[in-house]
């Protein structure tokens, strides 16, 4: 018997959800706004968007970001799927302190010293900086989130699984193919989201990896946005936040959908 | 039999330490250089050539002159101390918002429950600058707010560009990372407790006080070293929100990085910050192991 | 290094002259030394850091056998049984199958296979995809998977559930898909693992005797690990019965019951009176034993007993002895007075605990044969508590 809410915990949340949206509904209702100005509201406009259409320099930016997001959140897919089984199922191996270390530092190191080191360590090797040292970057950064995601999946998965499969005669590989990666397949699929969109989002790391011919979405919003609020960057961030809202309202969707399919067929 | 899983860690272990343990020690390196020696594009100058000789003068080359420059600088302690308050100021005030907040979740019912934490889920997805930057139209002064103070016939404020306004865009951005542990807390924890307690004769308020918060502690731990860690070293906020009064320590190294073109003395600041967040970080990742134990 | 296998000489020879439990005698490879068992263990050790899981264990289990290892929990009797699929790596000795040690081979390489106690069905596969699942891995063709799968599913009862995911299935039938999955690819043995934990009691009595018939109906060789005595007694053709990582015994259910190898197994399986006591005399067939506390004098079958002056345990099962409001007959060997403590009513039966005159508290259960009882026996009567020379066993240990 679960009390309901009380009027506390009711206005608590109305403010808090208020705090957390309000600007975000603000920036989206500013795009459409044919004044410039933030306070005026001249009448209902989708210039703004037109407008972005012809701003190639945005366009190239945001080609740049997509490519990057797309090939480092697959990489760190890959491999943070193999550091996640190597935590969840590697047993003690040797330098597994070490290991499980510098797969949780990322999540907590202040982007500034991440993208601080990365930057030292292209200069020595020389690499030219851009699209690739950028997406090296956001590789390491986003690999941590992905083992994070896919190992909280795999501890909850029945070990016994794939005992089951070996035990059935499938080599430890194939149990894994077969057994393993479809029942954490959501995990490995949202860990690469979580991974593009934060490539996606990641201003600091990027400035500091990249270099010229490779500038970024978020890079070159935030040169715009050091000006001052502009209509044009209020409808770029619209349609970013459009997109992602998106993606997370169909994945949970899918979810639901998924869980409610098999609660109906189990009904049958 | 199952050993062989450790090979697993072979190639993302080879990439982090070369991509993340290998930049690291590089930094310490740097950070013990001389500017002139220095100067980018810089190159790692071990002359190997000259075999255990050249390793001696590489070490010979190294020195703490940039941290003697740190220590004798003003502006950088203050720069740390005024990042350490930020950082503590701003954990404190997203967990008197964010408790309630989760409280309240965890009171509803499971459906709304779902939602409400898709919905404090959803703001971690989309673009930190981006809402960094929304708070800019709202806080400047003749942005919303100050139109809707002068409507209640309120003098203006001047937000935009002070402590204030990084304070806000700290406890804004950094909330979801306190709900979240916090509600994963609080969620877990049997109801039954609560009617045992009140069985007991313990009031409401007190029932919360004995048992439902000492319960949720390591929620309120892990959402505040979330929150505290990376606020420490924030660039975004000070930087677009802050005025010069807004001294944080992410902005000095990038200004000393891209604007002063010393790259030894940025390292050297980026070091100490590390140190500064060795505990925290290391506390958080205890924390995390003892979850993972509960766990499994 | 090989030893000779280490099955205890049997107790049935005692067993055999005083009739014990009368059932399933045909069968048993185990007193054919001309048989050779289908697994041997030999010397088996393992350990987990400095905790012995499992200590020196040699076992051998006959071709068409039915074996149970009894235990309680974390006594090694999982550990044992992994060791033999391939989970568990040895630290000592080693596991022959049909003569061939199977050190080195991966469990997908073992000719036995599992049912583990989750169960562990895939959740993203149906019924079918399930059972279908090792006979891929052994290459076999498409129509001959069919074949196999619609024969398992009508051995298991589940035709019509084919097409459904394991989550839409009941505790049951999600036992019964694990079965048919284990035993679709003719493994030369099948493993257990307390196959029946998750199932509520009427549903696993009636699964019990299904286990059993199956296991004819297939010629296998089951090996069952269970934590219940009821449970193996039912249907193990021969127990052994761990405790902490080593073998006490190994018997036939009755064997184990009737004439338990010492105090541990006489105490985990059923309740049982255990009296200290010190042996007087032996005249062949009895002996002469007194209580250490009661001084009461016991005459009991000598068998096993040591000589005169040994201490002994004298262990009585509850269902063995009587009770009554009037003294025995003057010919009853043994009889204890004392008085009602405590009665415990089960329908079937009724639990009698008697408070003896030394504080000693003997437990006595008596079938409740007759609807009405004339004098029914109560609190703080005073009764007579007996019991026949062959109903007590001599424990050494």
């Amino acid at each position: 018997m679960r009390r309901g809410p009380s009027w506390f915990n009711l206005v608590s949340l109305t403010v808090g959800f208020a705090f957390l949206y309000l600007p975000i509904v603000l920036l989206v209702a500013w795009s459409f706004n044919a004044s410039r100005l933030v306070t005026v509201w001249g009448g209902f406009s989708t210039k703004w968007y037109v407008a972005l259409l012809s701003d190639q320099q945005l366009l190239d930016a945001a080609w740049v970001t997509l490519r990057v997001g797309l090939l480092s959140a697959t990489v760190a897919t890959v491999l943070g799927t193999l550091a996640a089984i190597a935590l969840a199922r590697g047993g003690r191996f040797r330098g597994h302190t070490l290991f499980s270390g510098m797969i949780y530092a990322p999540l907590v190191m202040p982007e500034v010293i991440m993208g601080l080191a990365l930057l030292l360590l292209f200069v020595a090797l020389r690499f030219d900086r851009g699209f690739w040292t950028v997406t090296l970057a956001h590789t390491t950064l986003t690999l941590s989130y992905v083992a994070v995601v896919v190992h909280s999946r795999l501890i909850t998965f029945d070990r016994a699984l794939e005992e089951a499969a070996q035990d059935l005669g499938a080599t430890p590989a194939r149990a894994f193919m077969s057994v393993t990666l479809p029942n954490i397949f959501p995990a490995v699929l949202a860990g690469w989201m979580l991974a593009f969109t934060l490539s996606l989002d990641d201003l600091v790391i990027a400035s500091f990896a990249s270099g010229p011919g490779a500038t970024t979405l978020p890079m070159r919003i935030y040169s715009q946005v050091r000006l001052g609020v502009t209509p044009e960057i209020n409808a770029v961030c619209t349609i970013l936040i459009a997109i992602v809202a998106t993606g997370v309202i169909i994945w949970s969707l899918a979810m639901k959908w998924r869980s409610a399919g098999a609660a109906r067929q189990a009904l049958a | 039999m199952n050993r062989p899983r450790g090979r697993a860690a072979l190639l993302p272990g080879l990439w982090l330490a070369i991509f993340f343990a290998l930049p690291f020690l590089l930094v310490l390196r740097l950070s013990l250089s001389d500017t002139a020696l220095a100067i980018p594009p810089y190159a790692p100058q071990i002359d190997w050539s000259q075999g255990l000789a050249g390793l001696k003068a590489f070490f010979a080359g190294l020195d703490l002159e940039k941290y003697r420059q740190l220590g004798e600088d003003r502006l950088y302690l203050d720069a740390y101390l005024s990042s350490l308050r930020f950082a503590a100021a701003g954990t404190g005030l997203a967990l008197l918002v964010g408790y309630p907040m989760a409280y309240g979740m965890a009171r509803c019912r499971p459906g709304l429950r779902s939602l409400l934490l898709m919905l404090v889920i959803l703001p971690f997805w989309t673009s930190f600058l981006i809402r960094v930057y929304a708070w800019i139209g709202i806080l400047k002064p003749q942005g919303l707010l100050n139109a809707f103070l002068g409507l209640l016939g309120l003098e203006p404020l001047t937000l935009l560009y002070t402590p204030t306004a990084v304070q806000i865009g700290l406890v804004y951005s950094y909330l979801p990372f306190m709900v979240l542990p916090l509600y994963a807390a609080l969620e877990r924890q049997d109801q039954t407790l609560l009617e045992a307690a009140a069985d007991l004769g313990a009031s409401p308020l007190k029932s919360f006080w004995q048992v439902t918060f000492p319960l949720s502690l390591p929620g309120v731990i892990a959402g505040c070293l979330l929150c505290f860690i990376p606020m420490v070293g924030e660039f975004v906020i000070p930087d677009l929100l802050g005025g010069p009064g807004s001294l944080m320590i992410g902005r000095s190294i990038w200004m000393e990085f891209f604007a002063n073109r010393d790259w030894p003395f940025a390292s050297a600041v980026a070091v100490v910050l590390l140190v500064t967040l060795i505990a925290p970080i290391l506390l958080y990742q205890r924390q995390q192991a003892k979850a993972l134990e509960a766990a499994t | 290094m090989s030893r000779p296998p280490t099955v205890k000489p049997p107790r049935s020879e005692a067993g055999r002259r005083l009739n014990i439990g009368a059932v399933r005698s045909s069968f048993a490879p185990w007193n054919d030394p001309d048989a050779t068992p289908l697994v041997r263990f030999e010397g088996v050790t393992k350990r987990f850091g400095d905790q012995t899981a499992v200590r020196d264990v040699s076992l051998d289990i006959y071709p068409g056998e039915f074996f149970a290892l009894l235990g309680p929990s974390g006594c090694g009797k999982t550990t044992l049984m992994r060791m033999l699929a391939g989970f568990e790596s040895l630290d000592a000795g080693r596991i022959t199958l049909a003569g061939e040690d199977l050190a080195g081979a991966p469990p997908h390489r073992r000719p036995v296979n599992m049912m583990f106690q989750s169960y562990a069905l895939f959740p993203h596969m149906t019924v079918e995809q399930n059972i279908a699942f090792g006979l891929k891995q052994d290459g076999m063709d498409r129509k001959a998977i069919d074949a196999r799968v619609a024969e398992m599913l009508a051995l298991v009862k589940l035709e019509a559930f084919a097409r459904r995911k394991p989550d839409q299935l009941s505790g049951g039938q999600k036992q019964r898909v694990a079965l048919a999955r284990a035993v679709a690819r003719k493994p030369t043995m099948l493993l257990l693992d307390e196959p029946l934990g998750a199932l509520d009691k009427k549903l696993r009595e009636e699964t019990q005797f299904e286990l059993m018939d199956l296991q004819v109906q297939l010629g296998m060789t089951f090996l069952i690990v269970t934590h219940d005595q009821e449970e193996a007694m039912v249907m193990a053709d021969r127990i052994a019965v761990m405790r902490e990582g080593e073998i006490v015994q190994i018997g036939r259910p009755e064997e184990v019951y009737e004439s338990p190898a010492n105090r541990y197994v006489a105490a985990f399986l059923g309740d049982v009176n255990l009296f200290e006591t010190t042996v007087e005399a032996i005249a062949h067939p009895m002996a002469h034993l007194t209580a250490t506390e009661t001084d009461a004098g016991f005459y009991v079958l000598d068998d096993d007993c040591p000589a005169a002056g040994a201490t002994v345990w004298l262990a009585v099962r509850p269902e063995k002895m009587r009770i009554s409001l009037d003294p025995p007959s003057a010919d009853v060997k043994n009889v204890l007075a004392g008085e009602i403590w405590d009665i415990g009513y089960t329908g079937d039966w009724t639990n009698y605990i008697v408070e003896l005159p030394g504080g000693t508290l003997v437990r006595v259960a008596r079938a409740n044969d007759r609807r009405v009882v004339e004098r029914p026996i109560d609190w703080d009567d005073k009764v007579w508590v007996s019991f026949d020379p062959d109903a007590g066993v001599v424990l050494t240990s």
